[in-house]
């Protein structure tokens, strides 16, 4: 199948090898994958802060770029950035053309492991990596996309690795795009209830869906000194301890 | 810690975060009514149809709320009570005290009714001369202690048993001990003397039926059973969005409620009262009053998007489930409503001129959408409500701009290239956000963009 890979603004600035990893898996299931250079942001930082003419503009260059390929579908690395593409019709809730320009899109994007699991029917991908690690649940992939079992699915799968359950593994990190740098504080103690029970659970690796909320839990885990690492699902489904 | 106002929300919550009694109250409650209200959802297997049909019945009752209101008043009236409209918190406190000083009203007794918080009309009340009483013990609590509720179903919730304890010895002077059962018998001898004594019993409705003109309400103490039918008159405050079409439909609401609210499957006490009584033999009170409350109501049913807000049931679950509530409490929004739907409620009664933080105090995780009984979409009117801030121009200037020379950036693929590339160059050199910071490590931008290691990989 052919899928456009929309690698999201926060991967291609500051997070590439997940954008490199997603490309790798989607390769390994047999996707051949284009990637347009003209794209830039899904317009989420602006929705989510209320700068709506910003982000009917950033919203409708999206529509117009990937409108262009031919792939069956777009992939992305981001339940987050997928759910605001999902959004797209609220956006253009009083312009019909916009509105039935963005429910194709919408249609057509879906975030990486929906796409391997309820499109393609893959639940493997051959990955292996060893250790034990676990899941955090971002919460647009968890509450917009409704992904639940499908990254659970695929992380079982995985070849060495010792899944365990997080504790309230549904509850927020305390990113929330704007809110982490308007209520520092408020953000920082709802991450602290994440970092405790990521190490109560005794794990070498925290596993996500969405390179912000990594960046979130990541960065508090590093500043603590802690050993446990962030990686992104891609990472883990691209890794093959094999050589 | 009281009588904050939503304009500091920032300092208030900061506030909170540093209260280490605050903190441990609010994290076993809001966990324990989690835990209890989703036990309580997973013992009906049709949990999500009861919501949908919850929502079915709300949306239709706020269509055609004009019909319904009409409807209830008339058969409430033709049973002998009689109704009142108030256009706002003013009106409905001054027709309160007219009621209370024409019967010669010294002490009033008050079951928990959030709406009367909302008007605050214990002041009015207590200005007219009337010592009122709260009957709900957690209510009562906060009255001694001068404070203001700080969550919907559970006033009290941000305080500790020693500090309730201390509360009741200083002001009930009775000999210092943390044994719930002892303070609460002592709370409840003090309030049974009051309810004998009271001329009028003040009361909130959860439900008002269309079709006969009865008001439902719902509690575990029996406090509202008393405050409803000892003294001889009666008066109701409901807000007008709490009508509801039939008698029927409160099947699907009285299994949402309890099961939201504190994960019961039935509250201990419900009472219905239709009217007055009929004979002068019966039992109750001689005088029902029932006093609707628009007060910014018919403004949010006139907008389509906000309108879901009016669909509120008030069991509170959205609070116990928000992380930032969980966090702050609810006394740090400032406002009667905290938590989620309290930040989507407050700005649309009160204006967004001095609430404008409160739709910003989210990380639009979900949560509380996933726990609604009537599935209101709370982080949607959230944004809603942030778009009418930037679009009155009540954000910051700097953030403004900051957004448009945004949008300038990831409309053109060449300013994205030059500011990634300026970006990679300067971080080292001109200061990061300290409010990233401060607490958190952040991620470097790469040296190479996933733009230019595309070329390789292809």
């Amino acid at each position: 199948m052919k899928v456009s890979l929309f690698v999201t603004c926060l991967v291609d600035q500051l997070w590439t090898s997940i954008g490199v990893s997603s490309v790798e898996v989607l390769r390994r299931v047999g996707c051949e994958v284009e990637f347009d250079q003209r794209q830039t942001c899904c317009a989420q930082p602006a929705y989510n802060t209320g700068y709506l003419d910003e982000a009917r503009q950033v919203a409708r260059r999206f529509i117009s770029i990937f409108e262009e390929s031919h792939a069956e579908a777009i992939v992305s690395p981001s339940g987050s950035c997928t759910a605001m593409v999902h959004h797209y019709p609220q956006l253009f809730a009083d312009d019909p053309e916009w509105l039935s320009r963005s429910k194709s899109i919408a249609a057509k994007t879906h975030e990486l492991s929906s796409f391997l699991v309820r499109v393609l029917k893959v639940e493997d991908v051959g990955a292996s990596w060893s250790g034990r690690l676990t899941w955090h649940d971002a919460c647009h992939g968890l509450r917009d996309l409704n992904l639940k079992s499908e990254p659970r699915t695929l992380i079982r799968n995985v070849r060495g690795a010792e899944f365990v359950e997080l504790e309230h593994a549904d509850a927020c990190c305390g990113f929330g795009g704007t809110f982490s740098v308007k209520y520092p504080e408020i953000s920082l103690a709802i991450l602290d209830q994440k970092i405790e029970a990521i190490e109560r659970a005794g794990v070498q690796a925290v596993v996500s869906g969405d390179a912000s909320c990594l960046m979130q839990i990541g960065g508090r885990l590093s500043r603590k000194g802690s050993k446990v690492r962030v990686m992104h699902l891609a990472e883990l489904l691209a890794a093959d301890s094999r050589g | 810690m009281n009588h904050l106002s939503s304009e500091t929300f920032r300092e208030n919550a900061r506030a909170a975060l540093a209260d280490v009694h605050l903190r441990g109250a609010l994290k076993n409650a809001t966990s324990l009514f989690g835990e209890r209200r989703r036990e309580a959802a997973a013992s009906l297997p049709n949990w999500e149809e009861l919501r949908s049909r919850a929502r079915a019945i709300k949306d239709e009752a706020l269509l055609h709320l004009d019909r319904y209101l009409e409807e209830f008043v008339r058969n409430a009236e033709s049973r002998g009570a009689r109704v009142h409209w108030a256009r706002d918190a003013a009106e409905a406190n001054t027709i309160i005290c007219r009621l209370a000083t024409e019967r010669d009203a010294r002490i009033i007794v008050k079951s928990k009714s959030m709406t009367t918080e909302e008007t605050h009309l214990n002041d009015a009340l207590e200005a007219a001369g009337m010592q009122v009483v709260e009957t709900d013990l957690g209510e009562y609590i906060i009255q001694l202690a001068h404070e203001t509720p700080s969550h919907i179903i559970a006033p009290a919730i941000h305080k500790t048993r020693g500090q309730i304890a201390e509360l009741f010895t200083a002001e009930l002077g009775m000999p210092p001990t943390d044994d719930v059962a002892q303070l609460t018998s002592t709370a409840r001898a003090t309030l049974r003397d009051r309810f004998a004594a009271a001329d009028v019993g003040i009361s909130g409705v959860n439900f008002g039926i269309a079709e006969t003109g009865t008001i439902v309400i719902v509690e575990n103490e029996g406090n509202i059973r008393l405050t409803t039918s000892l003294p001889r008159v009666h008066i109701a405050v409901m807000g007008i969005e709490k009508v509801v079409p039939s008698f029927a439909d409160l099947d699907v609401f009285l299994k949402l409620l309890p099961r939201s609210g504190t994960g019961q499957r039935l509250t201990t006490y419900q009472s219905f009262i239709t009217g007055t009584k009929r004979r002068a033999t019966d039992e109750g009170p001689e005088e029902l009053h029932i006093v609707l409350l628009d007060n910014g109501r018919s403004r949010m049913l006139a907008h389509p998007v906000t309108r879901q807000s009016l669909a509120c049931i008030r069991c509170g679950a959205c609070l116990n489930a928000c992380p930032v509530y969980q966090q702050v409490g609810g006394h740090a929004y400032g406002s009667v409503y905290p938590g989620p739907i309290g930040a989507v409620i407050t700005p649309q009664l009160m204006g967004i001129e001095k609430t404008s933080q409160l739709p910003y105090a989210s990380s639009l995780c979900g949560a509380c959408r996933e726990v609604c009984p009537v599935k209101i979409d709370i982080p949607r009117l959230l944004l809603h409500l942030r778009g009418e801030i930037t679009a009155q121009r009540k954000g910051s200037a700097a953030e403004r701009l900051a957004f448009k020379l945004w949008a300038r950036v990831m409309m053109s693929p060449l300013l994205y290239r030059t500011s990634s590339i300026a970006g990679r160059l300067l971080q080292h050199i001109i200061p990061i956000s300290r409010a990233w910071t401060s607490g958190r490590d952040l991620r470097p931008i790469e040296s190479q963009s996933f733009h230019d290691r595309w070329k390789t990989l292809q």
